[in-house]
């Protein structure tokens, strides 16, 4: 017998969460309930002395599988959500009421055939699993592992992309950065120190003239790019106003 | 309460997955609709093996477990090539086989 507490709170937990494959209209609410989901059929299958499988339910299902398809809708996009036209006219009432046919006739079905009394609770731990595994299902056991190295493999060759030029190393890139022109060393950096340490102004070189692509692209193409002849100005005029060092020949004369 | 309770939990659960598979155009949530049409399937396995007192049952649901594992790593390759070819995910759009 199983509690009608843990019955209902199963049913709460797997039907409500279930209604968001047809409600929700992003997928990633939709792969979330379905962990919920998962969760709620893990916990029946304990309450139905299946410990063992509801253990692996948890970790095959919440942690393998639904993981896996939040990894697939991050790579083609979390932000699309479906569109609402539909192709073919009135899809979405066809569905529903074969949807409500197929369940009405599962239930009826059940209601109607005769059930034995229900026998006493044999637990299905991990240790009773693996004798049934392991002797009168072996051969399955086996078959199955085929199975899954070999979905593992065509998954591999599926999603491979053949590599169709040579690998570019840093030398090729290098010497292909070089032939269309680029400088070969390091961009300087852009602000006049000591007078203005900003971003937004160019450095100036070692010839005194300002080097535009010290700035940022980003800050040329917002227009957010100070001024530079301001900047040159104010340089020079440190410059200009730098004391004279003292000349060698003075030194030399106050030795002597 | 009779376990035969949660072989109709699993006929409701059913019936809601298979209105997903018919409704969405969002190959993943479809998708997402098969697995929970199997899940369905362990559970009411899993009520019956409760019902007879067999563990039979219970490694019924494993295998299916496992089979569902396959099965989401081949069709979610499938998906990823899918996305590749047409830049959608909409089972609309996939109206050829060609890629």
């Amino acid at each position: 017998m199983v509690s009608p507490f843990l019955f209902w709170t199963v049913a709460f937990l797997t039907v409500i969460p279930s209604l968001a494959l047809l409600f929700a209209r992003k997928p990633t609410y939709v792969a979330m309930s379905m962990v919920a989901v998962m969760v709620g059929i893990a916990v029946a299958f304990i309450g139905l002395s299946a410990p063992f499988l509801g253990l692996v339910q948890i970790v095959v299902y919440t942690g393998a599988v639904m993981m896996l398809f939040l990894f697939v809708l991050m790579l083609v996009g979390v932000g699309n959500t479906e569109s609402l036209k539909e192709s073919i006219a009135g899809q979405r009432w066809i569905a529903v009421i074969a949807a409500i046919g197929l369940g009405v006739i599962v239930i009826s079905a059940t209601s109607r055939a005769a059930f034995g009394p229900v026998g006493e609770a044999v637990s299905g731990e991990p240790d009773v699993i693996a004798h049934l595994l392991f002797s009168r299902y072996v051969l399955a056991m086996e078959v199955l592992g085929a199975l899954l190295i070999t979905a593992a493999v065509g998954a591999l060759i599926l999603t491979s992309v053949p590599r169709l030029l040579p690998k570019r190393g840093q030398e090729e890139i290098m010497r292909e950065r070089l032939k269309s022109g680029a400088d070969p060393v390091n961009k300087p950096m852009p602000g006049v120190y000591a007078r203005h340490n900003a971003l937004d102004v160019p450095a100036i070189g070692p010839d005194g003239e300002p080097l535009p692509q010290s700035v940022s692209r980003v800050l040329q193409a917002r227009g957010q790019m100070q001024d530079e002849e301001r900047y040159l100005e104010r340089v020079n005029d440190v410059d200009n106003s730098l004391p004279k060092p003292p000349a060698a020949e003075g030194k030399k004369e106050d030795e002597s | 309460m009779s376990p035969i309770a949660f072989v109709y939990l699993a006929g409701v659960l059913f019936a809601i997955g298979s209105a997903a598979v018919m409704m969405r155009r969002d190959a993943i949530v479809a998708f997402m609709g098969v697995e929970l049409m199997l899940n369905a399937a362990n559970l009411a396995f899993v009520a019956f093996a409760r019902m007879h007192s067999e563990i039979d049952g219970q490694v019924m649901a494993f295998f299916v477990m496992v089979v569902a594992a396959a099965e989401v790593v081949v069709g979610l390759a499938l998906i990823i090539l899918l996305f590749r070819a047409r830049q959608t995910v909409s089972l609309d759009e996939a109206k050829e086989l060609k890629g």
